[in-house]
């Protein structure tokens, strides 16, 4: 078992964002986290990355309670997420993008960066590598000059997967990767994931919307409401669960 | 005894400017969310264009107070749309220097009218009260009760009409507020004027009892920001009680530290809260 | 072809570097001599705030302040009898410590917070260098600072540096250092995280940079280097007061920088050397110039936030990306 979160609850200002929240991700494993807006999906991962830190609860990440640590420190443990807004660095090009995401496996300070010793050059190589590596594999490779303002959408989508991809990371988490996509560019993206799984053989945690690409992917799916479980389970168990209808749709399709 | 109280006498008039300042102040950068680094400038604008006013056209005190105060306003105004609005959208940084633009054109266009000597302005209250023991100018108790009554009128303002209510509206949520049909330039403007208003009314008030001189706002408007910071963003209630915290401490401390390093407290203040607590007393987390 | 741009752009830095070092030959006017001497010492200052506010996007407002801790540090240490050589090291340091020290508790809070934090601490450096009087002489300085000790070098003897041909070299020489430190800062790993946290703090976080860490690292090199400047400065002038630490030389830079190009290098050097330069030949106006500052400023943040250098670079950007698929991703890192 990866990671693990137990009576996680996080609330603003008097507001239950999260209640007593307690679920497991297994290693190797694609699960998938819906539920309706606002239900708290994009506030678990900011607990879990560390942007937020919990009012009450643990958080247990290969046995070591990570909950309200640094987000850098978690990414150095192997935790690597994208953002519903598709945050990038927009100032600077593609691939400097790549290589900000491969920095933590960087090993050399400041001292090396002024003398240029011999660390520097063999992290510039081992850098220089993988983002090549990583650019092939996202497929934007023809890109790599260009300043991210130039990327459409879905290649800024993939780029920010292959940012979180890039620092080798155990579990990634992704935030709505298909959001705002039209069905070309989903179909383009879960591809992607399922590339990533085969080829990586990362742990995938994903927040969807897209309940058609959510049961084609994920091994299984756990459904938020307001703030709590209301469901968990495999694809095909969910989909008759009447609570997770009602929560959808509304009580009257129950009948 | 006769000693400490004269200095929480003076350390309270001394609140009474630096609270209706960082009033001012809290507003705009509270509400805006623009750090106005020209506060203070205009601040010192306002006792030019008061002491200019009276001194040239023979204006009364109260007169030549108004009319500072309207000029004032407007030229809040002015420096929102010209030095602030055309950044709304972009990173904080780029206001800070923009903002250190101004405060250089207002600095230096008042050392060019007026010269750099410190001015006297005439005082309109001669005349002492002597009160259990503390010397009492009339100036100074004016000082006073003009900010107590200043600082009502802007919590009734914000609290109860509907103007304030709308300033409060597009502070907690600017988008919302444009939703509902709210027009979000004009409430700009509307709390730029208030602020650089209310600065100048503190201004010439001050003027008689000190000198005034081209670089008189500097310390202040920076002493603002520290009050504004420890009091906490926006909070109303949090920059009056820390200005008045503020003036205290620089009475006292002045008379019985040292004087020559008064301004330094409201830093190593600033300093030292910090470090314990990043978001300021009254501040909140920001996710 | 590339290969032609790659040596002409080499040729042209060497040009300027043998132009620089026969510039003594060039000058024969002790007045404009001085010009570039100044020019050379604010580069170093204006190329290090460009570090933390350029590059790192952090609004460092107390530059001025570690200047004049530089200059105060080498001033008293050289009057005490110590070598100008140990007093500037020492200095500098010193600077980049209290960097150090006020970068703790005010990077850890909001960019605005820092700002102001700052922004206070040059005045307060200003009002403590007028006010410690047993120290620093108070208000009217300190006078009867020696010049630089003389440097006994191997093969050219001992140098002094009682002429201006020498101070130039001396000041050329730490302008060199300045520059090949912050292009090994930039031009590196360290350079981009340094850029990814002024492009989106919260991200580069998430993405495994120790901003925090990030953030007191360019700011501490960047007080170094003004301390550095501020010591120089105070051993060729040989007079300082707490004007030495004065906002408005904060402000100068500031204009220096966005004029001449931010996150550029060339950029802080030309706008240290040019604007100086305009404003001499504009003497008249010397009375109004921090009102033209103070426009300029206004004006480009928000017209040309990237300054003179900084449209250049989107030109070279473009040239750049024509050209991007031929040299390959292997020089990736080096830009």
């Amino acid at each position: 078992m990866l990671l693990e979160v137990k009576n996680l609850s996080k609330h603003f200002a008097g507001l239950a964002a999260l209640h007593r929240i307690s679920l497991q991700i297994r290693e190797g494993e694609i699960l998938a986290i819906v539920g309706p807006n606002g239900a708290g999906k994009s506030v678990l991962f900011n607990l879990i990355n560390g942007m937020l830190r919990p009012t009450s609860g643990q958080i247990h990440f290969l046995g070591e309670d990570i909950a309200g640590l640094k987000p850098h420190l978690i990414a150095h443990k192997g935790i690597a997420r994208t953002f519903q807004t598709t945050a990038l660095f927009d100032q600077l090009r593609v691939m400097d993008n790549l290589a900000i995401g491969y920095r933590l496996r960087n090993t050399h300070g400041f001292w090396s960066t002024i003398f240029h010793s011999r660390d520097w050059k063999e992290d510039r190589a081992r850098t220089t590598a993988n983002v090549m590596e990583t650019l092939d594999f996202i497929g934007l490779a023809e890109k790599a000059f260009h300043p991210v303002s130039s990327l459409s959408q879905a290649e800024q989508k993939r780029l920010s997967i292959g940012v979180a991809l890039i620092s080798q990371p155990k579990i990634i988490l992704l935030d709505e990767p298909t959001g705002g996509l039209i069905l070309e560019d989903t179909d383009e993206i879960t591809d992607l994931i399922k590339k990533i799984y085969k080829v990586a053989e990362i742990t995938i945690c994903l927040i969807e919307h897209k309940m058609r690409m959510v049961m084609d992917l994920a091994h299984r799916i756990i459904v938020l409401n307001f703030g709590s479980m209301i469901a968990e389970g495999s694809p095909e168990e969910i989909s008759k669960n009447p609570e997770v209808i009602e929560a959808y749709l509304g009580a009257e399709y129950l009948a | 005894m006769a000693l400490f109280l004269q200095q929480v006498f003076n350390g309270i008039m001394l609140g009474s400017t630096y609270a209706i300042v960082a009033l001012g102040l809290t507003l705009v950068f509270g509400i805006l969310h623009i750090p106005n680094f020209a506060h203070g400038h205009l601040y010192m604008l306002g006792a030019y264009i008061g002491f200019f006013l009276m001194t040239l056209y023979g204006f009364g005190f109260w007169t030549a107070l108004i009319a500072s105060m309207i000029i004032l306003a407007l030229v809040g105004m002015l420096v929102e749309r010209i030095v602030y609005r055309p950044l709304q959208n972009r990173p904080v940084i780029n206001s800070f220097i923009s903002a250190v633009g101004a405060l250089m054109i207002l600095e230096t266009g008042v050392i060019v009218l007026w010269g750099p000597q410190g001015r006297r302005i005439p005082n309109p209250y001669p005349g002492i009260v002597d009160l259990l023991g503390i010397t009492m100018t009339w100036q100074r108790l004016l000082v006073i009760l003009v900010a107590i009554v200043l600082i009502i009128l802007l919590q009734i303002f914000i609290k109860k009409t509907t103007v304030g209510t709308t300033i409060e509206a597009v502070a907690q949520n600017r988008e919302g507020a444009m939703l509902v049909g709210i027009n979000v330039n004009w409430v700009f403007s509307l709390t730029f004027a208030i602020s650089t208003a209310t600065a100048a009314a503190a201004a010439c008030l001050v003027a008689p009892i000190f000198m005034i001189s081209p670089t008189m706002g500097a310390l202040l408007g920076m002493k603002a920001f520290v009050i504004v910071i420890l009091g906490g963003l926006g909070s109303i209630p949090g920059a009056i009680l820390g200005g008045y915290i503020l003036g205290l401490l620089e009475a006292i401390g002045g008379g019985y530290l040292s004087a020559a390093y008064k301004d330094v407290y409201a830093f190593g203040a600033l300093i030292l809260i910090l470090s314990i607590r990043p978001t300021g007393l009254f501040g909140r987390e920001v996710s | 072809m590339p290969a032609i741009r790659f040596l002409l752009k080499k040729w042209f830095y060497v040009l300027l570097l043998v132009l620089a070092m026969a510039l003594p030959f060039l000058i024969t006017n002790r007045y404009y001599f001085q010009i570039v001497i100044m020019g050379c010492l604010f580069s170093i200052t204006t190329l290090s705030l460009n570090l933390i506010l350029g590059y790192t996007g952090q609004a460092s407002l107390a530059h001025a302040g570690f200047f004049g801790i530089g200059s105060y540090g080498v001033a008293l240490m050289t009057k005490s009898g110590i070598s100008f050589w140990l007093a500037l090291p020492l200095s500098a340091l010193f600077a980049a410590l209290i960097g150090f020290l006020i970068g703790l508790p005010t990077l850890r809070t909001r960019g605005s917070y820092f700002a102001i934090a700052t922004l206070c601490f040059g005045v307060i450096v200003s009002i403590v260098a007028g006010s410690w009087i047993e120290f620093t002489g108070g208000y009217t300085g300190l006078v009867g600072v020696p010049h630089p000790t003389p440097l006994p070098l191997p093969l050219i003897g001992v140098i002094g540096f009682e002429t201006q041909t020498a101070q130039y070299y001396l000041v050329l020489a730490f302008l060199l250092l300045t520059l090949l430190v912050m292009h090994r800062l930039v031009y590196s790993h360290l350079g981009l995280s340094f850029m990814a946290i002024r492009n989106n703090e919260a991200l580069a976080e998430a993405v495994g940079v120790n901003t925090f860490a990030g953030k007191i690292l360019s700011f501490v090199v960047a007080n170094f280097f003004a301390g550095l400047a501020g010591g120089i400065y105070a051993s060729l002038v040989g007079s300082i007061s707490p004007s030495t630490a004065s906002i408005d030389l904060t402000f100068s830079w500031l204009v220096y920088l966005l004029l001449g190009g931010a996150a550029t290098l060339a950029g802080p050097i030309i706008g240290a050397f040019v604007i100086p330069v305009i404003m001499e030949y504009l003497q008249f106006l010397q009375e109004y110039r921090l009102i033209i500052f103070g426009a300029l400023l206004i004006a480009v943040i928000i017209y040309f936030p990237r300054g003179l250098m900084g449209g250049f670079s989107t030109l070279q950007q473009r040239v750049r990306e024509f050209y991007g698929q031929r040299r390959g991703v292997k020089h990736a890192v080096r830009s």
